[in-house]
């Protein structure tokens, strides 16, 4: 009862920030100087057509209204028409947050992957050489930015080695291979940066855990090695790595937008960046909307699985 | 930052009475200080290596940073140039050096902006007795982690124009919450401490409790988190530049530079190296420094290594 009232609060609060996330996007864009009308059609045209436009756009109601019109449309999917292309930006975004996932949910892949063994590793060895130079690893990995990591592998793979890409996407159903081919830098740029930073996450958590007395008690009954870490240790620590591991998602999609610059790959942060040149700034706050909506999404999916995981927040 | 620095009181050590404060007697206060780890020398010298970078660059650079020299073009690393030129012959040392100034400028801004507003915001949802209060502080706090500094950064520069500004007061706004929170879970330690009971029912004011108790309780801890966002801050800082939401040319940055040698990777990768090299440096540093802050500040960390 107690688990379904907190998922209840946790949801009303979910569902109060998304509109509050909405409501500040939207105010944020408004506030923009420029008529969006006037800047599809230069300055010299002529009073009319801009009126005639304005219609077109519905930009000449009141905001209330507008903000009303795009939300309702944001609930079907339907996140207007572009002002400077002329195409509806839903499917756009769409196809576009496609090829993000695939970057973001690989390289998390790649993190887990790297981070879950290295991270118990140094910590059931800190005291020795090989938990030290894990360490020490992990620490120079944190300060070397994804898009640093991107440029360095490419210059290691496409310029030296010359056996991958150095940039570009393929479509998947169209040439799987090369869409591998396409995917593995830009993955790894990302998933390796964040491995970095989760390795030190689960080495903490895992020190920590260790410490328990129930840890000790294990021990004391004759358990020892793999069973202690994969039944207790491993249990425990990943409670709070679960948490870091939600900022990571939100840090990732973010990420995502810098690499994908980096490896001219047709993503939601291209979209995005393009958008702002060009000025499309409806399609700027769809795109910005989806993002913030991730971010709230996994926050809100983080908070619930804490309580699954951990009965001893159950009840309190 | 440093007038938030504390009056010098030899006898409030702030490792230690957030968690046991029954140990802070006159035996112990003068204790020295745990000698400084290899974490935090190492921190620092590298922070000491940017700042000065960033220093000498006020009054000497070996080329003009921003000065054009067709002759010069593309330039590996020489006598005349030590770190080569870039492909408008600009020497790339001198914008190193000016590049430093650049992201320490931002890192500053951004992380005061951040303390000054999220440390107050933090001491006030842990002191305060109205519960909807510090509710709403908190859960403002929560959506804003839905705004990373790179998004805000965008949409700021989408709609201002991006500039040093947008990206400082970008990144500041996006580290508010780290301080907040914080600040909140030192305020709510302190706040059960005895000696603020005592406080209390002498009847001293919430701000006077506030200023004398709980901010030098939480200064440590927000020094080591000042420290840690400085460091996400460069990061956020070069990316930007990277994008061209960052500190507009001919302004040197080491994200701008990164992203102009990107041309040059099949003819000359060593250019490259040096502007990325920096990134790392000063984000190590500072990440550095504050690990071993941790260390002296953080008392559960005591039987830690």
């Amino acid at each position: 009862m107690d688990m379904l009232k907190y998922v209840g609060t946790r949801f009303v609060i979910f569902v109060v920030s998304i509109f509050v996330a909405s409501v500040v996007v939207f105010g944020f864009m408004a506030v923009l100087p420029g008529d969006p009308a006037v800047v599809a059609l230069g300055v010299n045209a002529s009073p009319d057509a801009v009126a005639a436009l304005r219609a077109e756009f519905g930009t000449d109601r009141p905001l209330a209204v507008q903000y009303l019109d795009w939300v309702g449309g944001l609930l079907t999917g339907d996140f207007g028409t572009s002002y400077v292309t002329r195409n509806p930006i839903g499917p756009i975004i769409s196809d576009r947050l496609a090829v993000t996932s695939w970057l973001v949910l690989c390289a998390m892949a790649v993190a887990l992957v790297t981070a879950l063994p290295l991270g118990t590793l140094s910590a059931l060895r800190h005291r020795k050489a090989s938990g030290l130079a894990i360490s020490f690893g992990s620490q120079i990995g944190i300060a070397i930015p994804a898009f640093v990591m991107g440029i360095a592998l490419v210059y290691v793979f496409a310029v030296w080695l010359r056996v991958l890409p150095s940039g570009g996407w393929v479509v998947p159903i169209q040439d799987p291979g090369g869409f591998i081919q396409h995917l593995v830098l830009p993955v790894l740029s990302l998933g390796l940066v964040q491995g970095a930073i989760l390795t030190r996450y689960v080495r903490s958590a895992t020190l920590d855990v260790m410490r328990e007395d129930y840890i000790r008690t294990a021990r004391s009954k004759g358990l020892s090695g793999l069973p202690i870490v994969t039944r207790h240790i491993l249990r425990n620590s990943s409670i709070p790595v679960v948490t870091v591991l939600g900022l990571q998602l939100t840090t990732l999609l973010i990420g995502a937008v810098v690499i994908e610059r980096v490896f001219v790959v047709p993503g939601l942060g291209s979209l995005l960046l393009d958008s702002v040149a060009n000025r499309d700034l409806l399609t700027v706050q769809g795109v910005v909307m989806v993002l913030v909506l991730a971010a709230l999404i996994i926050n809100f999916v983080v908070d619930i699985l804490y309580t699954v995981l951990d009965p001893r927040l159950r009840s309190s | 930052m440093t007038d938030l620095v504390p009056p010098a009181e030899p006898t409030a050590p702030t490792e230690s009475p957030v968690a046991q404060p029954e140990i802070v007697t006159e035996a112990t206060a003068g204790r020295p200080r745990r000698p400084m780890g290899p974490l935090f020398i190492t921190g620092a010298v590298l922070v000491g290596v940017v700042m000065a970078a960033a220093l000498i660059s006020f009054v000497w650079t070996p080329y003009n940073p921003i000065k054009v020299d067709a002759a010069a073009r593309l330039q590996s690393p020489n006598a005349e140039h030590w770190l080569g030129t870039d492909k408008f012959g600009r020497d790339i040392f001198s914008q190193i050096l000016v590049g430093a100034r650049t992201t320490l400028y931002v890192g500053v801004i951004a992380v005061g902006l951040a303390s000054i507003i999220g440390t107050p915001l933090g001491i006030f949802a842990g002191m305060s007795n109205r519960g909807w209060l510090t509710e709403l502080v908190m859960r403002a706090n929560d959506l804003l982690l839905a705004f990373p500094a790179l998004l805000l950064a965008i949409m700021f520069g989408a709609v201002f124009g991006a500039s040093t500004l947008t990206a400082m007061i970008a990144i500041g706004i996006a580290t508010i919450p780290s301080f907040a929170r914080l600040a909140r879970s030192g305020t709510l330690q302190v706040m059960s401490t005895e000696y603020v009971l005592a406080a209390r029912i002498a009847g001293r004011k919430p701000i006077a409790i506030a200023w004398r108790h709980v901010l030098p309780n939480v200064f440590g801890l927000l020094i080591v988190q000042g420290s840690v966002s400085f460091a996400i801050a460069v990061l956020a800082e070069a990316a930007l530049s990277y994008l061209g939401f960052g500190t507009a040319p001919p302004t040197p940055s080491w994200g701008r530079m990164l992203q102009e040698a990107q041309e040059q990777i099949f003819t000359l990768p060593i250019i490259l190296l040096w502007p990325a090299l920096a990134i790392a440096v000063a984000v190590l540093g500072f990440n550095l420094l504050g690990d071993g802050l941790r260390d002296r500040f953080d008392p559960r960390l005591e039987d830690r290594r």
